[in-house]
C-alpha cells in the first residue's frame, strides 16, 4: 500500500526535490523506514538514533500528530496522507 | 531582498500588537522573495520571551499554501522588548536556510519590522519591499 508522504521545503532536497513521494507501508514508522531507504539523507532527519520521532520535527496522519495517536506504531490506511513538518521556534534571548 | 504586500505588513505588525505581552508568531507563503500570504498563528509557548508555531497551524497554512501553488517560505515573530535581530535562540532553531525570518521589534514606541536570512549560523539581513496591491 503506498501512501503519499507530503515533505517540507526543508527536506525536499534529500528527495530529489519532491514535496511529496509515496511509499510502501503499513504503519507510520514502516514508512519513515522506507523512506529513509529510498532517499538516506531523510532519515536522520526525521527519525532520532535511538529509533524515536526527532522533537523537532512534526509528523502528521491527515489531521492528527502521531505523538497523540500510537507515535510510529500508528497504522495507515489506502487514501492517507502524511506531512512532515519542521518544529518552528524560537524566541528572544 | 523579501517583496511584501504592504496588507501583510501591517498584519504582521497588528498581529504582534495584538498578542502583546505575549511573542507573536505567524507563517509566510509565497514564492521565492515574493510573500504572497501571511497566516497567523497560535504561539504554543505563551511567552514574552519564546515562541513555538503552534504544528496544527502551520499545517493548516503548508496545506493552503500548497493549494495555491505557493509555499510556506518564512516565519514571522516578534519581540516585545528586544531589537527587531535573530537572538541565538533564533539562530539555532532556524528550520529552513531557504526561509525568510521576519522579526517585529516592539521595543521603542513604533514598532520595527526587518527580515533575514539564516545560513549556518550566519545572518544576513534582506530589504523589504512594501508592495501595494
Amino acid at each position: 500500500m503506498a501512501i503519499e508522504v507530503r515533505l517540507p521545503t526543508v527536506l525536499r532536497a534529500a528527495a530529489s526535490g519532491q514535496a511529496s513521494v509515496f511509499v510502501e507501508g503499513e504503519t507510520i514508522g514502516e514508512i519513515l523506514k522506507a523512506l529513509s531507504g529510498s532517499f538516506p539523507g531523510l532519515g536522520n532527519q526525521v527519525v532520532s538514533a535511538d529509533g524515536s520521532l526527532h522533537r523537532f520535527v512534526n509528523v502528521y496522519l491527515n489531521d492528527d500528530d502521531v505523538r497523540y495517536l500510537e507515535k510510529l506504531d500508528t497504522k495507515v490506511a489506502e487514501g492517507d496522507v502524511i506531512s512532515i513538518l519542521p518544529a518552528v521556534a524560537g524566541g528572544s534571548f | 531582498m523579501l517583496n511584501i504586500p504592504q496588507i501583510y505588513l501591517d498584519e504582521m505588525i497588528a498581529h504582534a500588537i495584538r498578542e502583546y505581552p505575549l511573542e507573536a508568531c505567524g507563517l509566510i507563503g509565497g514564492i521565492g522573495d515574493q510573500v504572497t500570504k501571511f497566516y497567523k498563528a497560535r504561539n504554543d509557548a505563551a511567552s514574552a520571551r519564546i515562541y513555538t508555531v503552534n504544528p496544527s497551524d502551520y499545517l493548516k497554512a503548508d496545506r493552503d499554501a500548497e493549494g495555491n501553488g505557493t509555499s510556506i517560505i518564512g516565519v514571522m515573530h516578534s519581540h516585545t522588548h528586544s531589537e527587531a535581530f535573530p537572538s541565538p535562540t533564533d539562530v539555532a532553531q532556524a528550520p529552513d536556510p531557504d526561509w525568510h525570518y521576519i522579526l517585529v521589534s516592539l521595543k521603542h514606541k513604533d514598532p520595527i519590522l526587518r527580515s533575514f536570512c539564516i545560513v549556518d549560523g550566519n545572518i544576513v539581513e534582506e530589504s523589504v519591499v512594501s508592495l501595494n496591491c
